[in-house]
């Protein structure tokens, strides 16, 4: 069928459109990366648009350089790991009893709106602040990841997920003579694989950016995330922690060609994994938000 | 008896598994609901929680009398509200124009660009902005500067600061946005396209009679959920993007609690703006969670 004038004229400009809006989202990060590897007085002049002026990797010399971004890269890594491996593990197990009907499980409402609830409403800040430090985590790397560790919506996505899964599975695993935890670690947990990599990399992308209770549960700033590390010398320009009286230290980090690497250098691992995982989240989300 | 022994020999399984997580979620989230006395105590570290003073509604009655609460408050339902109104029009909006597209991998390609920024943390994401937005140094002020307007410091402006927040919000997320009306709108049968082409409908009547009411129910959906959020302005955002000089325009809630909690050392204060600010939100959250189990039949699990 041919397509009226009209018709080609909309798709035209459609495609235009969307494809500026689209360079939109990325354009900010190529500006940063070009001004991270332009010389600092390029940089200040201004001249740097979306591609380097008088290239130079000097600014990532200067971040890997020092110790205290290796430290807070170190710290992030850790916060990944354990959070990501523990708050899976809960996911996990919490979605499974919770996805059962109340004929199955007679007191399955009453737990998921033990969980719900804390979506709903929460003590406030200070006096979550007071419980994380009663607790005596205050200054640890559990501080960063024992508190969050029940992600409530995550297992909400995953408990729809395995609602979804045929019941025949579960019935013919039982005439087999597998309890529930062989069930679930058999039957369940393999076949969510699409929910479980989009929860996982909901939760290491959320151990990644956090850096509000790196904030306020580190009172010493070598325990900083790279967020929160980020967030002091970049946002707040709140050098004092360095220690160092070295005054070029301090102007090398916060110069405006550093700053562009360091942003760099966090937002990398996530500009690496998102594109690839992709397929995944969006299927997970999708079947996660569907109930039948 | 016999029917109870019965069920938890069958369910006891079920029971432990559920430990771990109810272990953590009584710790860090119900053990600080008991912290709420704060807001009725003069609280004093040294004494803790069950041994500081009451002070019964002092800290409320401190709070009515504080002479920017009144802003603060406007500020949040302000900005929150442009937030929920642009972040429903732009990913709608986008999703509708994405769906025109023809060939598939131009269309997944364009998604992948734009999810890019809601992967992103503010702190990374205000560290571009203060940059790009920059008055001595910034890229849209030289940009301006080239058409002869005078550089504007958007972010040190009452004027702006409001507007600046709801835009870079938008830019953050209307992509990420788009994945869910995408999802719907793959949803609607074709032969109802089919139908109206033969009817002679173009395809800018298809949209408006087709596309849309068949998105309506998604869209009612996201809007009732949303109103819980009238008091959540974003606080990663703006305490990372605002400034004294913009306090009287962009000083919301959660930044407030935030000042006068944990910068000021005011516990009893804040905790009790922080439990205000809570109920009302447990309220709306919990009215827009039964309304949309009444409009859209959704259900949380």
């Amino acid at each position: 069928m041919k397509k009226s004038l009209g018709r080609r004229l909309f798709l035209g400009c459609n495609f235009v459109f969307l494809a500026l809006l689209s360079c939109l989202c990325l354009m900010p990060i190529i500006h940063i990366l070009a001004i991270s590897f332009s010389s600092g007085t390029a940089a200040s002049a201004g001249k740097v648009v979306l591609w380097p002026v008088e290239f130079t990797p000097a600014a990532y010399q200067n971040v890997f350089g020092k110790p205290e971004y290796l430290r807070a890269f170190w710290v992030t890594i850790q916060r990944v790991v354990l959070g990501t491996a523990i708050s899976m593990f809960l996911t996990i197990l919490t979605a499974y009893p919770l996805s059962k009907e109340s004929s199955q499980f007679g007191m399955r409402t009453f737990y998921a709106w033990i969980f719900v609830f804390t979506i709903l409403f929460n003590g406030g800040l200070i006096p979550w602040y007071m419980t994380v430090k009663a607790v005596g985590l205050i200054d640890t790397i559990w501080a960063l990841v024992l508190p969050g560790a029940v992600q409530v919506f995550n297992i909400i996505l995953l408990l729809n997920f395995y609602r979804n899964l045929p019941k025949e599975l579960e019935e013919s695993s039982k005439i087999d003579g597998a309890g529930h935890f062989t069930t679930l670690w058999r039957i369940y947990a393999p076949l969510s694989l699409p929910a479980l990599v989009t929860t996982g990399l909901f939760t290491i992308v959320w151990h990644w950016n956090s850096w509000f209770d790196g904030m306020i549960l580190m009172n010493h700033p070598d325990g900083y995330p790279l967020q929160t590390f980020l967030q002091s010398i970049i946002i707040k320009m709140d050098l004092r922690f360095l220690k160092s009286q070295d005054i070029e230290l301090m102007q090398k980090l916060s110069d405006r060609t550093s700053k562009a690497a360091q942003i760099f250098v966090a937002a990398f691992p996530i500009l690496v994994i998102y594109p690839v995982l992709q397929r995944f989240f969006i299927k997970g989300i999708v079947m996660g938000s569907v109930k039948e | 008896m016999v029917q109870l022994t019965r069920r938890m020999r069958r369910e006891w399984p079920l029971h432990i598994m559920l430990i771990p997580g109810l272990a953590f979620i009584i710790i860090f989230s119900y053990v600080p609901m008991v912290g709420i006395l704060m807001a009725f105590e003069k609280y004093i570290p040294t004494k803790g929680l069950f041994g500081s003073p009451m002070v019964g509604w002092k800290n409320f009655k401190f709070l009515m009398d504080y002479p920017d609460i009144s802003r603060i408050v406007f500020n949040t339902l302000y900005i929150a509200t442009m937030k929920i109104i642009a972040g429903l029009i732009v990913p709608i909006t986008v999703a509708i124009l994405l769906n025109e597209l023809r060939k598939e991998w131009v269309k997944r390609t364009f998604q992948t660009m734009v999810y890019l920024p809601h992967f992103l943390s503010w702190v990374l994401l205000s560290g571009i902005v203060i940059d790009v937005l920059s008055p001595s140094t910034g890229i849209l002020n030289e940009i301006l500067g080239l058409v002869g307007i005078k550089p504007v410091f958007f972010l040190g402006d009452n004027q702006w600061f409001p507007y600046i927040m709801v835009i870079t919000d938008v830019w953050k997320e209307f992509g990420f946005g788009t994945i869910i009306y995408l999802a719907a709108l793959t949803n609607i049968n074709p032969s109802l396209y089919e139908a109206s082409e033969i009817d002679g409908a173009g395809r800018w009547k298809q949209t408006l009679h087709i596309t849309l009411p068949g998105m309506m129910p998604i869209i009612v959906l996201m809007l009732t959920l949303n109103i819980g959020n009238v008091l959540n302005a974003g606080f990663d955002q703006i305490f990372n993007l605002y400034s004294p000089q913009v306090y009287e325009s962009g000083d919301v809630i959660d930044t407030f609690v935030y000042r006068m909690g944990i910068e000021q050392a005011q516990y009893g204060f804040a905790t009790a703006v922080g439990l205000l600010k809570s109920i009302v939100s447990f309220i709306l959250i919990s009215a827009s969670y039964v309304l949309a189990y009444r409009v859209a039949n959704y259900r949380i699990f």
